[in-house]
């Protein structure tokens, strides 16, 4: 039984990822969306941080955010699943529970 | 500077948050087509998160709120056409000047010649920017 | 409020303005005009049409003072003038014909 962690707040604004990466349990899933899909983008100041964290962690951003920013789906760090609403819902179904990081 | 109509401060609007995960762009933006029209020195800074507001080809049809990225390029109709964005903000997101949409205004004095309104400026121009404003207003 | 158009009911907010932008037809602003005992013509419909091509490129509807300016540029000086512009919309180009074109009321227009 594993657990569903999501972030949205951008990890230049809140240390909520950097709080959820130190935190979250070997083999959860994180779900990056709203301002949070900051922190799946490469070339970024916490790029590093979330490449090393996916050892341990499967990762998950919010397509239609990305879009909304001007941002490229292209460049979202390898390994990080891009996913829409409905797989959302089936993240949040497929998990025992919900970690939403504030 | 003293005009006809009274005293002209300049006012700098500092925007550092992204669009669309909180109301503070889209109420920033709404504030500065508001004041455009009381003629005095404006400036718009994006740093840190702000200059994602600025990145070209912003689609939210996936989130169902208002694509506002579009509004930035009325700014120059308002008289606006000083946007300043820091170099720093955007090398730690990995983001460069070509990710941003291009602003420019036309200069009546000029024979409407379209000229551009974008700026990316160093940490150390835009600190003696700050300095020299009257109010500056925090979004 | 709302506004009853060919039997069809279209809701507005309190001083008129159209709540769904995307409802728009012609014959709104026809019927709206009417109730300020207006009658709109070719020139007035110039205004119209500019202010929604502008809305469509910016998603606002522009102050006044930069309609006036956008119109003398697209439509020629002795129409980008503020006289022209209030003989056509007496209550003020920017509110009046806005609200005919179906946008919202101007940033900033109180």
């Amino acid at each position: 039984m594993t657990m569903l962690h999501t972030v949205n707040k951008s990890p230049f604004e809140r240390n909520t990822l950097e709080s959820c990466l130190r935190l979250a349990k070997k083999g959860s899933a994180v779900l990056l969306f709203e301002d949070g899909v900051i922190g799946a983008m490469q070339n970024t100041k916490f790029s590093e941080k979330v490449s090393q964290a996916m050892s341990d962690l499967s990762f998950y951003v919010l397509g239609p955010d990305i879009k909304a920013r001007g941002l490229s789906e292209k460049k979202v760090i390898d390994g990080i699943k891009v996913v829409d609403y409905n797989d959302f819902v089936d993240l949040t179904a497929e998990h025992n529970a919900v970690q939403s990081w504030l | 500077m003293e005009t006809a109509e009274g005293v002209v401060k300049k006012f700098c609007y500092m925007n550092r948050k992204a669009p669309y995960g909180t109301i503070y762009a889209l109420e920033s933006l709404e504030v500065v087509l508001i004041a455009a029209a009381f003629d005095q020195d404006i400036s718009l800074v994006f740093a840190d998160d702000g200059v994602y507001q600025l990145t070209k080809d912003q689609d939210t049809d996936g989130i169902g709120m208002k694509n506002f990225s579009k509004t930035y390029s009325a700014l120059g109709d308002y008289d606006i056409n000083k946007i300043y964005v820091e170099k720093e903000s955007l090398e730690e997101r990995g983001l460069s000047v070509d990710d941003l949409q291009a602003l420019t205004y036309e200069d009546e004095d000029d024979d409407w010649a379209e000229k551009n309104s974008l700026f990316v400026v160093g940490r150390e121009e835009l600190t003696a920017l700050i300095d020299e404003q009257d109010v500056v207003l925090s979004f | 409020m709302s506004l009853e158009v060919s039997g069809k009911s279209y809701e507005t907010d309190e001083e008129g303005y159209l709540a769904e932008l995307s409802q728009w037809k012609p014959e709104l602003a026809e019927a709206m005009a009417s109730a300020d005992g207006a009658e709109l013509g070719e020139f007035h419909w110039e205004v119209i049409n500019f202010l929604r091509e502008y809305y469509e490129e910016y998603q606002i509807a522009p102050a006044v003072r930069v309609l006036t300016k956008a119109i003398g540029k697209k439509l020629g000086k002795d129409k980008g003038n503020s006289k022209y512009l209030y003989e056509l919309f007496p209550y003020g180009p920017a509110k009046q014909a806005c609200k005919y074109a179906g946008l919202p009321k101007p940033t900033g227009c109180v």
